[in-house]
């Protein structure tokens, strides 16, 4: 990545996290427990399509760079490729990655930097994805005993994936003056401020905190070098298949 | 659509909404919901997401009083020859706004 400078390759991390999960998102059209919440899904899926979309121009063709890369090329988080499992691992996965890219994003936005007037857009629906998250771990968390357990399983199963998103981004670590130092995202702070409102929720929908590793030595910073987790491999093909089969296709 | 907690346990909701020009809100369809604050954020994926509306209210659908279609005689016919119950005799001036 020397080649590429720094804010593209931030770009390239940063779009494929939304790329990725917009995909597994859109996964559940058809599928989804009821009409209402299908249509929230892929409205979720959207905003992230739409910044996948102005993130990945940032870097060079979307179209290219989304159904003709290779899987060690994707610099997406492992959790977003996670797949959909039952709807509360699909909730799990939105609580974890919807307040990282909410914080995260308000400190760009804040900032001035090259991914301000993005993130200053995206801050609004990301802010909406964690509300939509926290609304149904709480009701899933605190409903019946069935949806208590199955939930309880999502955050433990998902756990082993919430320490890379902290692994400081290439772009994104200096010169954007975010913070108080200036020094770009404190991914310290960051990460202390994530743990708090993600266990702050979990306690509120009456769920335990998960005690287990919140990554391996294996799995820091993995996603970001290009090394995937085996479900993601077969998301990939489903996603880029018609595009190879019939390069240029439109409808 | 399998699962314990079935679409039918849910209760129904009546949505309206104020558009971005109106004054008032309308009345815009109805959704299934666990609660008040559910259907508040359903409403807004299901009716508002092409930037129709500014701000949203959801009543239960069974905390409405409907007027019955066979009262619709008693109800409303007595109203329709009674033209001097309309405003259509007055000239209104330029510059009145929202009539």
């Amino acid at each position: 990545m020397s080649t590429v400078p720094a804010t593209r390759s931030a770009a390239l991390a940063l779009g494929d996290d939304a790329l990725i999960l917009s995909h597994r998102l859109g996964q559940w059209a058809g599928h989804a427990p009821v009409l209402e919440e299908e249509v929230a899904l892929a409205n979720i899926a959207l905003d992230l399509l739409g910044q996948a979309r102005i993130l990945l121009s940032l870097v060079g063709d979307e179209d290219e760079l989304a159904y003709r890369r290779e899987e060690r090329a994707f610099r997406n988080l492992q959790v977003v490729e996670q797949p959909n499992g039952d709807f509360a691992h699909t909730l799990a996965r939105q609580l974890y990655f919807s307040t990282y890219q909410h914080l995260l994003y308000a400190r760009l936005a804040a900032g001035g930097g090259a991914f301000a007037p993005l993130a200053a857009k995206a801050v609004k629906e990301t802010a909406y994805h964690r509300d939509h998250a926290e609304q149904w771990t709480l009701r899933l968390g605190d409903g019946t005993t069935e949806s208590h357990d199955r939930m309880q399983r999502a955050v433990d199963a998902l756990w082993r994936f919430t320490g890379e998103p902290f692994q400081p981004v290439e772009g994104l670590d200096a010169g954007l003056g975010t913070e108080a130092d200036g020094q770009g995202v404190d991914w310290q702070q960051l990460e202390s401020d994530w743990l708090a409102s993600v266990s702050g929720v979990l306690e509120r929908a009456t769920l335990a905190v998960p005690q287990g590793p919140r990554t391996g030595a294996w799995a820091a910073g993995a996603g970001r070098q290009g090394l995937h987790t085996e479900p993601f491999g077969l998301m990939l093909a489903e996603m880029q298949h018609l595009h190879r089969s019939h390069p240029g296709a439109t409808w | 659509m399998t699962g314990t907690a079935s679409h039918q346990d849910w209760p129904l909701w009546e949505v309206f909404v104020r558009s971005r020009r109106g004054l008032s809100h309308t009345h815009a369809g109805s959704l299934h919901a666990p609660d008040a604050e559910m259907a508040l954020r359903n409403a807004r994926d299901l009716y508002t997401r092409r930037s129709e509306g500014v701000s949203i209210w959801v009543v239960p659908s069974a905390a409405i009083t409907a007027s019955s279609p066979d009262e619709k005689d008693s109800f409303f016919e007595p109203a329709g020859d009674k033209p001097y119950r309309h405003p259509t005799f007055y000239e209104i001036p330029d510059g009145v706004k929202h009539l």
